[in-house]
């Protein structure tokens, strides 16, 4: 089964190139505070500029956790990134679904389109959790169930 | 990091031992209340009563195949992911237009 992509756009003043320089190069500026997943907060969110490069988060302390990587890299009009985190928010280098941006010119500025994809992959990653349960690591659930309720 | 409500409930309900015992069966192989109770220290009324939670917070799904109801883990239970993800990417893509936005009234 298939489920059905998540579209999202936004229009920036920016040209395409500077736009998807911003994107790229800058992206611990821009994404929002508490939306990472490593242990501490990221003080920075890295993409290696070519194809096979990582997307990784940076923290004070330089300890790195990934998010995946690049599978294309076709400045300054499309990047294709593969988004690893699974359904438990950890990254699973065996789990993979695509998030492509496009950066289309309009006349003030840029159209910017991010789709996420394969998202049913999702309920793979669900099956592998309930196997990481019966595995015994611990109380992963639990300890998200707090941490969400400590929100 | 905050979980849409949807995903809450999914994590809710899976904080019971005795439900993730359960949905843990689901996800090697289908199974009936029945099976399910055999296999557990548990009354099948109890078993009804978690698979009903499991069944609300959407994480398995119940089929009738002639009298016996079948329960699997539900793939569409990633619907609360989704929905979450919608709204994760959603904001992420506005703080990017937000800033973009900053940095071309007020050039470096």
């Amino acid at each position: 089964m298939t489920i059905a992509p998540i579209r999202k756009t936004v229009s920036v003043a920016a040209p395409p190139a500077r736009a998807f320089d911003l994107f790229t190069g800058q992206m611990g500026a821009w994404w929002p505070k508490g939306m990472t997943i490593g242990a501490s907060p990221a003080a920075a969110i890295l993409i290696e500029p070519r194809a096979g490069g990582r997307w990784f988060e940076r923290a004070e302390d330089q300890a790195e956790t990934n998010w995946g990587r690049v599978l294309e890299w076709d400045p300054p009009r499309r990047l294709l990134l593969a988004w690893q985190i699974d359904a438990t928010w950890a990254y699973d280098p065996g789990f993979e679904t695509e998030l492509e941006l496009t950066f289309t010119a309009e006349a003030s500025g840029t159209r910017v389109t991010m789709e996420h994809r394969n998202l049913e992959r999702f309920g793979d990653s669900a099956a592998r959790m309930a196997e990481m349960l019966g595995g015994g690591w611990p109380g992963i659930i639990d300890g998200f169930a707090a941490y969400v309720a400590g929100v | 990091m905050t979980y849409s409500s949807a995903a809450i409930s999914a994590l809710g309900a899976l904080g019971d031992p005795t439900r993730r015992t359960i949905f843990e069966r689901l996800a090697q192989k289908p199974a009936a209340v029945g099976e399910i109770a055999e296999a557990m220290p548990v009354s099948r009324p109890a078993v009804s009563q978690h698979l009903k939670v499991l069944k609300a917070a959407g994480l398995v799904t119940e089929s009738t195949e002639g009298a016996r109801h079948i329960y699997r883990i539900d793939p569409r239970g990633v619907g609360a992911m989704r929905d979450w993800l919608d709204q994760y990417l959603g904001e992420a893509l506005d703080a990017f237009k937000a800033f973009a936005d900053a940095q071309e009234e007020q050039p470096e």
